[in-house]
């Protein structure tokens, strides 16, 4: 087998463990279990980011969907409760809103080029001129931006506004989540007294 | 989890190498995969670990609440500084460019922009002249923001963890 084969087959397997997981998910009771089964969903969703040679997506999916995420979730269900209320009725609504919106989804998908394509709209333009900018040169001159994480260089340079935005907006998340549970505090200090 | 031995065991030699592996996340982020994001959550995770096993108290105590809210503030400022930086030293708001690779003197703006006037480089030209060990006005700029990134990321995770963590039951 060659190493694309190989590489093919893991995908699949990752794919398959992945619905496998999704649907443990949806089918279970217990909220703590499916808080664990969530974080391998993510673990699970970052080895396959790795595949697709997307080391910061998967380092981000593994940090924040395995890790933090994992903990708000248990965090929330130490303060609430730890199984689900059973489905009032079964509606068929739902269903049919998630079928169609998944074949939309699916049929937009056709129009997308092939994974890898150099064709691709996105390898015509900018990558090229990104590619240039921040790869060393062959010729051993430095290269404009010259970080050869063109990842890095394009979220902190080329698009510096967009993260500052992203920055601002972890920071302004961060005062709402302070502001909301202080309020609570101090309303609760007020009823003991 | 006090007389658990062996998650605080396991907690304490994994620790150490989250938070090193957060600070090489950080600073190679420009040569490697990551960057301050990354980096931030990664950071975040380790000190959330450490409140997991050892207790809220003893996280509060690694990193104080009151420092992690200012940390968070100072991220978002280190990255509207820098872009600021770049329009004392006569750029565009974070045209990194501006800052030429004289990380430190940035500040002394008003030689800077003449020099800039006298000699009408194209922007990316500046960059060259420079041939010190500071790196150049892109590669600098990149650094200092994503430390902003990486500061403010870890700040607020690690902020609302203690919001999370200190909640009490609702009956």
């Amino acid at each position: 087998m060659t190493a694309v084969a190989v590489t093919h087959l893991i995908v699949i397997l990752l794919l398959i463990l992945l619905l496998g997981t999704a649907i443990t998910i949806v089918r279970m009771r217990d909220l703590w279990a499916a808080a664990m089964l969530t974080g391998i969903y993510s673990f699970l969703g970052a080895s396959w980011m790795l595949l697709l040679d997307a080391p910061d997506v998967a380092f981000t999916e593994a940090a924040v969907g395995a890790g933090i995420a994992t903990f708000l979730m248990l965090g929330t269900l130490a303060l609430t409760s730890r199984t689900a209320k059973p489905p009032s009725g079964r509606s068929l609504v739902p269903l049919v809103v998630v079928i169609v919106t998944g074949a939309v989804l699916i049929y937009g998908t056709f129009d997308m080029p092939y994974y890898g394509d150099p064709e691709a709209p996105v390898h015509q333009r900018l990558a090229p001129e990104f590619l240039a900018d921040t790869v060393p040169h062959v010729d051993g001159s430095k290269s404009k931006v010259d970080v050869p994480n063109i990842i890095t260089a394009v979220l902190a340079s080329y698009r510096g506004y967009d993260t500052l935005g992203e920055t601002v907006v972890i920071f302004t998340a961060g005062i709402g989540v302070l502001l909301l549970m202080r309020r609570r505090r101090d309303r609760d200090e007020e009823d003991d007294a | 989890m006090r007389d658990q031995s062996i998650l605080r065991i396991v907690a304490k030699l994994l620790i150490p190498y989250i938070l090193l592996f957060a600070l090489y996340v950080q600073f190679h982020g420009d040569y490697g995969p990551g960057g301050g994001f990354q980096a931030g959550v990664i950071f975040a995770a380790g000190v959330i670990l450490y409140g997991l096993i050892f207790g809220l108290n003893a996280a509060r105590g690694v990193a104080p609440p009151l420092l992690m809210e200012t940390l968070a503030a100072l991220g978002v400022l280190i990255y509207a500084g820098t872009g600021v930086a770049a329009m004392l030293n006569g750029g565009t708001f974070l045209d990194y460019n501006a800052l030429g690779g004289h990380g430190e003197h940035h500040s002394e703006s008003a030689d800077h922009g003449g020099e800039h006037q006298e000699h009408p480089l194209p922007k990316e030209e500046v960059g060259d002249q420079h041939h010190g060990i500071l790196p150049r006005g892109q590669h600098l700029g990149i650094l200092v923001v994503e430390l902003g990134v990486g500061l403010t990321v870890a700040a607020v995770m690690i902020t609302i963890f203690f919001a999370f963590a200190g909640r009490e039951r609702v009956q």
